[in-house]
């Protein structure tokens, strides 16, 4: 039993009882089922928005609840309330109890709290700290960008942080609870002349603290970013279209390995064999060079988090070694119905939502190349550095993903800034073009979210620079202009 | 901030199911006032979902909730701020307001915050036809049934169908109630439901494609059969088995509803308000010029009754009405909530969209182009080279310079016949020229959403391939 639990954050503040616990697993699995789950959630969040150098908004709110899950064979009942009363809880295990039909189940007695592990420490959660120190962040924003260069003539800057304390409970004895912090700034400009625009945007964060903040990753650093971007945009020609050479810049344009691969080999779509990666387990789908990982464990990463939302420890997972396909991100369903490993992937948005295996941070190991030798390698490509969002067809393993920042390679040299434009490539083989691996991984600045099946979670991205040998650019300029003939 | 921090509970929150929302949200911005609020609005939103997904046959997922939640906005002077909670009890709602009012005191002075003056205040007359509480009637096993009847037609309907991701049937209701304190207070109910079939085909080689349909209603007898869904969804997916690149190449596209709707939406996005005051959209300062050729006619109209952006007002209290966006090619309105009309100087289109957090934005009533004559299987037979596209991937358009870049997947035609499909692809091209391209218009308008469009023929895009 977990007798020092009880003075925690929903004992505490909702007067919930190990004896309520067990009553709610009973009625869960009333009709049967294998396995059923209580999945506790208290977010408390602020956002702040800047416009015209006017803190124009400023919200704070809560939201609280609890999602019932019962799992039978492979079938998943569940039901949601966000009245924690005992009443509002066991009638939405009964309905959850739904999806069984057999004889009622006895939750395992004695609960194994998790080790407690501490990936993101935080004394003072942003949330509880002084509003005035937020909204002084969002106008040194304001500022900074202003000030980068007279052409940046709007600018939005915005703060958001929240604080989630989950308890997740579950029949097979699982118990753990965890308090997750999450905080990021956001800046977008706009940069004008006589008859011609451009944006640029930067940000970061993490689950971290304020103080994140006012240390190197300061509101200055990020609106010099948005800024830099917007200017560099002004001047920026048509991209080129069709297939050609191309080098990814390191960080953010990880959001390759993340739509390439990373959806491509959740287990889910794996077990339902709908993704083009069904199978491909020890087989060949990148190049030797590239090794992938996904990691949950990094402290204070955007992506990270001690227990996932089944209540397993997160962990590191190899994805694709040396260009061998390795194994799948699982959740609780997935591994027992495959039979393979809990790789600590289950996730949620929240309270009202089922599980489901997703992401943390996902990045390539560095390689041995120098960045600058992969660029001079290239007689005429594209040099793509920052990206919008990405979106993959995991079915047919197409995907996408849009540069925002990008020049033209010629004849080894980087040269002029180019439009955005979107990237097209097959998940399966596209890292098996990829001929060159930089020393140089990073990792993004914090800002990602991840979409599937209509839920938001926060997740990381990382890549050293590196070059594939041949994607196909959507730009628009005529090949004849361009000199991209094939 | 501590404020909202719930204490031990004590008293029981079911009373709250009985408790007017209409009396709670009017409660909470006579509070608001009370602790010094200038002005005030308060939304409170109660809503029920059911979902189930049959996969294979079987049951795969059944979920079934209610939630409901309330967001307040205040106003000193021109300062304001807004707090949200589900915590309805009477310490969290006092925490809710007192919050809100601590909030705004750290808040810039903008000249133009408020709410809308109590002369524009009110709700359109009449039955709208949007709650239908039959999308509940069902029983349980009748409501899986269609997922489970949409699945097996498109599983039954050719041997290449081999795999699925499902089929599912969505019900929901919901209720919203908007007060403030010039004394306004309206309320409304939509219930929606929905039917869908994601059917995977698998050619020879073990390549596979994935597509889906769906039909959706306000209530259950308007939805399409099961049995039409999932076969459509079949054949949808079946013509995209065996797909291949193209090479990289100019020539004119064919853009069928669901997509064309998706290209309709950037002009939305180029005419709001928030976007135009800004001179964030490459349509700011076009009012009354040519922006598109002579046969576009767009309307945005949140009047429409049984519509799937229908609504007897707006985000901020405003009678919904319907608004002439583009007439034969010219700018004719922006899009507009009260904050953005009076930056801009002009009025309110009654388009504010109120979530329970944060200042209004702008959302579409039942935005459409205006369909044309031509069926879509004429206007592709004018063809003799060209590109039908029937899914994007991607959101690679950049509002600011109207830059276009999205990946694509859809049929190659072939002397004006759909020939064979095609993806890994690229459309791109600047949306300044986008729609003065707009060469034809289809007849084929029909409402799966709010924002609807018959198919259209642009020329002058780039497709990018090999």
């Amino acid at each position: 039993m977990v007798s020092k639990d009880k003075d925690k954050f929903f004992f505490q503040h909702y007067g919930l009882t190990e004896g309520d616990v067990e009553r709610y697993l009973g009625a869960a699995l009333s009709a049967g089922g294998d396995y059923a789950d209580l999945y506790f959630e208290y977010l408390s969040s602020t956002s702040l928005m800047v416009d015209e150098s006017m803190v124009k908004s400023a919200s704070q709110g809560i939201s609280a609840g609890c999602g019932v899950r019962v799992i039978s064979g492979e079938r998943t009942g569940y039901a949601y309330t966000d009245d924690l009363s005992p009443e509002r809880i066991l009638h939405a295990a009964r309905t959850a109890a739904l999806i069984a039909s057999g004889p009622a189940k006895t939750p395992s007695v004695g609960f194994q709290e998790k080790p407690a592990r501490s990936l993101y420490p935080v004394t003072l959660p942003s949330v509880d700290a002084e509003i005035t120190a937020k909204v002084e962040l969002v106008m040194r924003a304001d500022k900074a960008a202003r000030a980068y260069d007279p052409r940046i003539k709007e600018v939005r800057a915005g703060y958001a942080d929240e604080l989630r304390n989950i308890l997740v409970i579950g029949s097979d004895g699982t118990w753990a609870e965890d308090i997750q912090p999450l905080a990021r700034m956001n800046v977008s400009c706009i940069a004008k002349t006589d008859g011609n625009s451009a944006r640029g945007t930067g940000g970061g964060g993490g689950r971290v603290a304020l103080d994140f903040f006012f240390g190197d990753k300061s509101p200055e650093y990020f609106a010099d970013e948005a800024a830099r971007q917007a200017i560099l945009q002004l001047d920026a020609r048509e991209a080129p279209a069709g297939e050609m050479e191309v080098v990814l810049g390191p960080g953010w344009p990880g959001v390759l390995l993340h739509e390439a691969v990373g959806h491509g080999l959740e287990a889910d779509f794996n077990r339902k064999q709908t993704s083009a990666f069904a199978g491909l387990i020890g087989k060949r789908v990148a190049s030797e060079k590239c090794t992938v990982i996904d990691n949950g464990t990094m402290p204070w990463r955007r992506g990270s988090l001690n227990v996932d939302d089944e209540g397993n420890a997160t962990q590191q997972t190899v994805l694709i070694e040396n260009g061998i396909l390795k194994g799948y991100l699982s959740d609780k369903l997935s591994a027992r119905l495959m039979g393979m490993a809990n790789t600590g992937n289950g996730r949620r948005e929240s309270y009202e939502h089922i599980p489901m295996p997703r992401m943390t941070n996902t990045y390539m190991l560095a390689g041995q190349d120098d960045p600058q030798d992969i660029l001079r390698s290239v007689k005429r490509g594209i040099y793509a550095v920052n990206f919008g969002g990405g979106q993959v067809d995991i079915t047919n393993g197409k995907f996408v993903f849009s540069a925002s920042e990008a020049y033209m390679i010629e004849d080894g040299q980087v040269t002029a800034p180019i439009k955005g434009a979107t990237l097209i490539g097959n998940g399966p083989d596209v890292l098996t073009r990829v001929s060159m691996v930089g020393n140089d991984l990073k990792l993004d600045e914090g800002v990602g979210t991840c979409g599937k099946d209509g839920q938001s979670v926060p997740v990381g991205v990382g890549i050293p620079t590196i070059k594939i040998d041949r994607l196909t650019v959507g730009g628009t300029a005529k090949r004849d202009v361009g000199g991209f003939m094939q | 901030m501590n404020l909202l921090m719930p204490e031990t509970q004590v008293e029981t929150r079911n009373a709250k199911l009985e408790t007017d929302l209409k009396e709670i949200a009017q409660d909470i911005v006579r509070r608001a006032m009370a602790g010094g609020a200038t002005a005030a609005e308060c939304v409170v939103r109660e809503g029920d979902e059911f979902s189930t997904v049959v996969r294979l046959g079987q049951v795969e997922t059944l979920k079934e909730s209610g939630s409901k939640a309330v967001g307040v906005r205040v106003f000193y002077g021109k300062h304001a701020a807004s707090t949200y909670s589900s915590d309805f009890s009477p310490k969290g709602l006092d925490r809710l307001v007192k919050s809100a009012l601590e909030l705004a005191k750290i808040t810039s002075e903008d000249p133009y915050a408020g709410i809308p003056e109590a002369s524009q205040l009110g709700s359109i007359a009449g039955d709208l036809d949007l709650y239908h509480p039959d999308v509940y009637s069902l029983p349980g096993q009748e409501r899986i049934s269609y997922a489970r009847r949409a699945e097996k037609a498109a599983l039954d309907y050719d041997p290449r169908i081999k795999n699925s991701e499902g089929g599912s049937f969505d019900a929901a209701t919901g209720h919203k109630v908007l007060a403030n304190s010039h004394g306004f207070v309206g309320e409304y109910r939509r219930s929606y439901c929905s039917m869908a079939a994601v059917p995977i085909a698998q050619s020879d080689n073990g390549a596979m494609q994935r597509d889906f349909w769906f039909s959706v209603a306000r209530n259950l007898s308007r939805l399409e059969s099961p049995e039409h869904v999932g076969k459509t969804a079949a054949q949808r997916t079946l013509r995209r088995l065996g797909a291949r690149k193209v090479k990289t190449a100019q020539v004119p596209i064919v853009f069928d509803p669901l997509v064309a709707a998706s290209i309709l939406e950037h002009i939305f996005e180029g005419v709001n308000g928030d976007s135009v005051y800004r001179g964030a959209s490459f349509l700011a300062g076009k009012l009354g010029q040519k922006i598109a050729a002579d046969n576009v006619n767009v309307i945005d109209d949140g009047t429409m009754p049984g519509g799937f952006g229908t609504s007897p007002f707006d985000g901020e209290g405003i009678p919904t009405r319907r608004t002439v966006v583009i007439e034969n090619g010219v700018l004719k309105s922006y899009i507009l909530n009260t904050y953005t009309a009076k930056k801009l100087g002009l009025q309110t289109t009654a388009n504010a969209s109120r979530g329970l957090a944060g200042t209004p934005g702008i959302g579409p009533g039942n935005y459409f182009l205006q369909p044309g004559t031509k069926t879509p299987q004429e206007i592709i037979a004018g063809i003799p080279n060209g590109l039908y596209v029937t899914e994007f991937l991607g959101h690679g358009v950049n509002l600011v310079t109207g830059d276009y870049s999205r990946g694509a997947s859809g049929l190659w035609i072939s002397g004006g016949e759909l020939a064979y499909p095609v993806e890994e692809i690229t459309v791109a091209g600047n949306l300044k020229d986008v729609f003065f391209n707009i060469s034809e218009i289809g007849s084929d308008l029909e409402f799966r959403g709010a924002v609807a469009s018959p198919t259209i023929r642009i020329d002058g895009l780039t497709v990018g391939g090999e």
